[in-house]
Formats: structure tokens, sequence, C-alpha cells
């Protein structure tokens, strides 16, 4: 069953790998992953579809959650949340189509980002369902040629931020060791 | 406050600020820079004789100690060969921080002369890894990974660093804060948990601690005696828990699992509260799922959410770090014992003969033969020796659950084996970390024919730094754990579990420059055992044991804890 996972991070390196190794360990298949920048540019926020069992869910975000790199993971149910999606969508539509694909273009709000004698650019986002959709009507058209950024969802609640404040280190007595008295070999 | 040092120099200056007494460790190309810092550093540094046991070293240091174990590899290969100690103290969560060198920054992603991509490899195989980039962050990443390996849940923190970051010299500033906000720790339990987890204790009638390693990586074993004697619970320790509770407290029944005692996996089977103190359900302590504790409600304590209701679904889950919930859940138990104790008192003191007579039902097999010696005849040679004062270090294999059955701790930590991974090879350099950490005990080294062979080069070490470990090689000539499942479980057909050609003990350990010997009749065993122990330096002792012994009790793969296999009866 799919899970969708909004994970806020990190700009660390090797961060995302945490979070994907962590998904392929378990043999879980990622659907679709996209990742950028927040806000705040030392952050970063992943929407991560992945095929997990149900009750696996909690454990998936509980794991995500102990990665120290992640600030905050957690799961996008269709109650709390908004999941879209975009598509890139080259058409070459014959002469006579042409006028026919703006058409149904216009009925699922895609825009044309650019037009040439060869076809169409066209821009939708949507949910994944009504992007399939489209796909299909676009296909009957001829040649397509597609790509899909991968889900991308937002919380509807106001999530706590749990974040460790700063702790000191150590109080640290240093008590310098005379060479002479260190006991069996010394490191010369 | 600054001053202009290199970063191989600032690397030891940080380690020093940690409190790093020693750390265990093999020199290499990329190393060259710090090993030339060392020689000028109070930072004691052991010279092993293979990456690996640097790790297991650094592990039967921390497992000792408590405090973080530090190790230090070359790049490539010195990297790749820590991997097994990285997993092994993952998976037992013990504190560790592992320094690798890496090629010069220049060189990383060349195919460089032993470049590794160890930040790759070990990501999976750490709590968490570091690359350094830049010099400056190196004081204050090799602090991080001392809290991080330390704090939560303990484990393992990697290090890597490339040549040139040690080589290079700039204005080192001591770092007085960490800040990881993304690092969780729960220490404090839920306070309405915690009550209603106090009331369960007294409305049940047959209570049971079921407590693991978590209560010696939290230094809970005072809190855990607290609660157990309060409430009078009976109480199991896992394999990692060993020690937990004194072997002799009046509660304490043995260890459940796999090879553990009848009476630990009856009284979890009939128990109807589970109360769970550090560990993980673990499939050698539950056997089937299904048939673990099934007619128990359970409480489970955890440092670490993400245990909670991996396995089994408690009915109050408490995360928090057990010493802290033990302090808490004690005192209310306390609070509501007046009000509360006699309610069960009755079916309570039930519970205890039952569980008494479980344990005289079918004590731990302490068999002796007049013929030869039996592995259970050299361990409680070993435990009458120990007086459960000793350190012991063991392998992984029959020889290791036959120490957990029949050798008493009185303390925590001693009692020193890989659990969750179960790494051959394991034992004599545990046992040389160990030794370093308390020079004032006596620690033995139990293996099997098969992982001292795996570690035969470490009595280099143990020699050149004059430990006095006693090494006794439980000695069946076969692989004597595999060999046990191929009579079980596939038919008796033997393939490839008979060891021949293990080298005379004695013309080994004289090899070294020191003692050793064979011993092979019973009769014989009581005074081999007291030149050994009395050698002031150590000592290798191999006895040849019955070939064809298995451990029981044994529950097998996948049945429930209660489908014991007990001795067989038809012996001579």
């Amino acid at each position: 069953m799919q899970q969708v996972i909004s994970v806020l991070l990190e700009n660390q390196p090797g961060a995302l790998l945490r979070v994907t190794g962590l998904l392929s360990a378990r043999g879980y298949n990622i659907e679709s992953l996209t990742v950028a920048r927040t806000m705040d540019p030392d952050l970063s926020r992943m929407t991560i579809v992945v095929d997990v069992e149900e009750r696996l869910h909690a454990q998936v975000i509980k794991q995500m959650n102990k990665l120290i790199n992640v600030l905050q993971a957690s799961e996008m149910s269709g109650e709390n949340s908004v999941t879209r999606e975009m598509i890139l969508l080259h058409a070459r539509p014959t002469h006579q189509d042409r006028a026919a694909v703006l058409k149904e273009a216009e009925i699922f709000g895609a825009r044309v980002v650019d037009s040439s004698t060869d076809g169409f650019a066209l821009e939708v986002t949507g949910e994944a369902g009504t992007l399939e959709e489209f796909i299909g009507v676009m296909k009957s058209y001829g040649e397509i040629e597609v790509t899909r950024s991968g889900a991308i969802a937002v919380s509807l609640e106001t999530k706590k931020l749990r974040l460790q404040p700063p702790v000191p280190t150590r109080t640290f007595v240093r008590t310098e060791i005379p060479v002479e008295e260190m006991d069996g070999v010394p490191n010369g | 406050m600054s001053k202009l040092m290199s970063g191989a120099q600032i690397l030891l200056e940080c380690l020093a600020r940690e409190e790093v007494d020693c750390f265990f460790g093999y020199p290499g190309g990329v190393t060259l820079p710090l090993y030339d810092a060392l020689y000028d550093s109070p930072v004691k540094h052991i010279l092993v004789r293979h990456e690996e046991n640097a790790v297991f070293a650094a592990e039967g240091y921390a497992r000792t100690t408590g405090k973080v174990g530090v190790c230090c590899a070359t790049s490539g290969p010195g990297a790749t060969n820590l991997i097994t100690g990285l997993v092994d103290s993952l998976l037992d969560s013990i504190p560790i921080v592992a320094i690798t060198g890496q090629v010069s920054s220049h060189l990383i992603g060349s195919d460089a002369f032993q470049e590794a991509d160890t930040f790759g490899i070990t990501r999976p195989c750490t709590k968490h890894n570091y690359m350094v980039q830049r010099l400056e962050d190196l004081p204050r990443i090799i602090h991080e990974a001392f809290y991080i390996a330390s704090t939560g849940r303990p484990g393992p923190v990697l290090v890597d660093i490339p040549k040139d970051i040690f080589q290079a010299k700039g204005e080192y500033t001591p770092v007085d804060t960490i800040h990881l906000p993304g690092y969780k720790i729960f220490t404090e339990g839920h306070a309405g948990q915690i009550r209603r987890a106090a009331q369960m204790i007294w409305e049940a009638e047959r209570p049971l601690v079921y407590a693991g390693g978590g209560i010696i990586a939290s230094d809970a074993s005072g809190e855990l005696r607290e609660l157990v004697d309060l409430a009078a619970l009976p109480s199991v320790c896992t394999l990692m828990g060993l020690g937990a509770l004194p072997a002799d407290h009046p509660q304490y029944i043995s260890m459940p699992g796999m090879h553990g005692s009848y009476a630990a996996n009856m009284a979890i089977t009939e128990s109807d509260l589970l109360i769970a103190l550090g560990v993980r359900f673990d499939d050698r302590v539950t056997g089937k799922l299904a048939a673990f504790a099934p007619r128990a409600k359970i409480i489970h304590v955890d440092i670490d959410p993400a245990e909670i209701a991996k396995n089994r679904v408690p009915d109050v889950p408490i995360v928090g770090d057990v010493k802290h919930v033990l302090q808490k859940l004690t005192k209310v138990v306390a609070e509501l014992k007046p009000e509360m104790e006699a309610g069960t008192a009755k079916a309570r003191a039930a519970w205890q003969n039952r569980v008494h007579d479980w344990q005289q039902q079918h004590p731990y097999d302490r068999r002796r033969s007049e013929t030869e010696i039996k592995p259970q005849h050299l361990i409680s040679e070993i435990d009458r020796l120990s007086a459960g004062e000793a350190i012991v270090c063991t392998d992984v294999g029959q020889h290791q659950m036959w120490a957990a059955q029949l050798i008493r701790f009185n303390e925590p930590r001693l009692w020193i084996n890989s659990g969750g991974l179960g790494a051959m090879g394991f034992g004599l350099p545990a046992a040389i970390g160990a030794q370093f950490a308390r020079p004032d005990k006596l620690v033995f080294a139990i293996v099997g024919d098969g992982g001292f062979q795996m570690s035969i080069p470490e009595l280099a070490t143990m020699v050149n730094y004059g430990l006095p470990i006693k090494i006794i090689v439980m000695n069946n000539g076969h692989l004597g754990m595999v060999r046990q499942w191929q009579e079980l479980f596939y038919d008796n057909r033997l393939s490839q579990v008979k060891l021949d050609c293990f080298p005379d003990a004695e013309k080994l350990a004289s090899a070294y420059g020191f003692s050793g010997s064979t011993v092979t009749k019973p009769g014989d065993l009581a005074a081999a055992l007291d030149i050994a122990i009395r050698e002031p330096g150590p000592y290798l002792l191999n006895v040849m044991v019955t070939q064809f012994e298995n451990v029981y009790p044994m529950v097998p793969a996948g049945a429930a804890i209660s489908d014991m296999v007990l001795t067989p009866v038809a012996v001579a």
C-alpha cells in the first residue's frame, strides 16, 4: 500500500541517502521522491511515496525520525494534507488535431509552455488520477513524451516541531598525563 | 582562545577533551599525519593486529566501562575491516567512535590507492557517520560523534577524515556547545503511562520482569533491583541483560529464549503481565512471536520509540530512559503498595511457587562424566572460580550459550558477548579491551576452537601489552552450534563443520612468549584451571571437551518458547 511521507531534513551531505537507504534496506520500493530547499536554506523538504504494508507505516516513520539529520518525518494521509504532482508532456499531434489537443489541454487546466510545428509542450498539475487521465487522452492523439515530477504534499495541520536545544559539551577537566607515568608501551 | 594546530593535533586534542584514555587502532598511509602527531600525545594508542579487532577491543572497553570506546583505521582496507565491529556495536547499542583516514580531498572519487567510499559503506552500519570536509568542522564533528554515540540509544559513530584535513593547519577554537536540532532523545517517560503501569503491576496475579541490555546501558540495575524487591517480581534477564540482577537474587530466574531455561520460558508463557525493560523482543528471545507471552499484558519501556510496537504491540508503551522511568515507576508502585498489595497477594504467592517449581523441575544441565570433559563441566568450573566477580568475554556459539546459562554474575558489565550480530572472533579482542578498562579484574576469554582461530593474531597484542587474560578454548573439534543444527535439523549430515588441525596450545602460547597447555581428562581440569588463574600473565588453556554435546534447552527456530527440547534423559 502506498504511503506518502513528508520529511523535513537538514541540508547535509548524505542526508538524502540516509532516508532512502532506510527504505531500500527493508526492500521497499520508492514510487516517487521529490526534494528541495525550504524557506530556511539549511533545510530541505522531501516528499516520498513508497510502497509499504500498512501495518509497517508507523514503524517507517519512527525509523526516519531516528535519523540525526531528520527534523521531522510525518505521514501525509488523505485527510490532513493535499498532494499534487506536475507533469511536462510533449505532444506531437497531426496538423488537423492541433486544435483538439489544445481544447483537451484547456479542459485539464494544462498550460502550453512551448509550441512549434513539431507539437506542444504542456504543463499540468493535479492529483495522480487526473494526470493519468490526461496522459491517456493525449496518447490518443499520437506519440507523446512525459516527465513526471513525483508527488509533493503539504500538511494542513500545524505540526509542532520538537527540536533539540543546544547542549554544552562535557565540562572537561583536562588532566595532563606525564609521558613517563604512562604504563605499558608508550606511543613512540 | 585559539592556537595554530594541525588537523591531526586537533583530533587528538578533542579525544583528550572527551577523556579518552586509550584507543585501539592500526596505522596506514593516509593516517600517517595522525600517527605522527600521536607520537607526542598523552592519549594512549593500543596497536592491535587487525582492524576488525580494534573495534572489538573498543567494544570490550565500552561494554566494561559504559564509556565510549574509540578505534582508528586507515582508508580503504582499514576502514572496510571495521564493518563487522560497527554492525556488532549497532545491534548491541554499544557507544563507539571510529576514526578512519580517507584519501586526500582532491583524490576522492578517483579510485585512488586505498580509496573506498567509507562514508557510503558505513552509513547503514552506524548510528550516524560523518566525512570531514573542512578543517574548521573537525572539532565540532568529533564532539558531536561522542555525544551521539553515548546518548539516547547508544551506538557507533564513524568519522572519516581525509589526509589533507589531518595535515592542514588552522586556528583551533574549542567547541563548547553541540547543536543537533534533529536528534531526538527521550528521557522522561510519560507520567500518566507510568501510573497506569504501576497500577497494572499490583493488579497482576502473575507478573514477570523481562529485563535486557537497556538496563546495563542505562546503568539502571540498582533501580531495577528496587522495583523487583518492592513488588516481589520474578525476573528474567536476556543475553544482553545478564548481570542486570545479581544471579543469586531471590527473584532472578535466568535467561529466556532459544537456549533459555525451562523456568524462564514457562514464566513468560504463563505470566499475565510482562514488564519489558530495555528489551527489543528479539527473535532469539520470543521464538514464534504469536505464541510469546500469549496471556500477558505488556508494559514496554524503551528509550527508542522505534522499538515500541516493532515486534509486539504493548498495552502500556513508555518511551524514556529506563533508569529515569524506573525511578518514577518505583515511586508510584511504593505509593500504591499499601492499598493494592493485598488484592493479589495470594495469587502472587502461588505464582512465586509455580516459578520455583519450574526451576526445580528442569534446572540447567550441569552433568559431568568420568571419562571426558563435558562442556557444562568446564563452564561450571569457570563459574566456581569466578564466583560472580570475573569479567567473562565469549565468542559466539555453543560455549557462549553454556556460559550464559551457567556462569553467574553479581553485577552488570561483567558479561561481554556479541549478542545481536553473533560475530565469531569477538571474544579475545573484547577481552583485550576489557582488561585495559579493568586492569584489576580477572578476565576470561572463553572461546570455541572456531572463533579462537579467527582471533589468534591478537595473542601478540595481549602479550605486547602484558594483559593477563585467561583464554579458555572449549575445543570440541567442530563448529559446535552449526554442527548441532545439522544434527537436529539436517539429518546429521555434518557438512564443513569439522575443524581439524588445531594448533598445539602449549607451542602456540610459547611461540608468542607466554604459557599454555591442553587438558583432556575431567580429573585434570580443576588443576589445569588453577594453574591458569595463578599464572601472573596471560594463559592459554585448551580444553578438549565432548565433541558431540548439544546445548539444551533448545527452542527450534520458529517454535513457541514453551516448546522446548529439554536435555535428553538417556545418558549413561
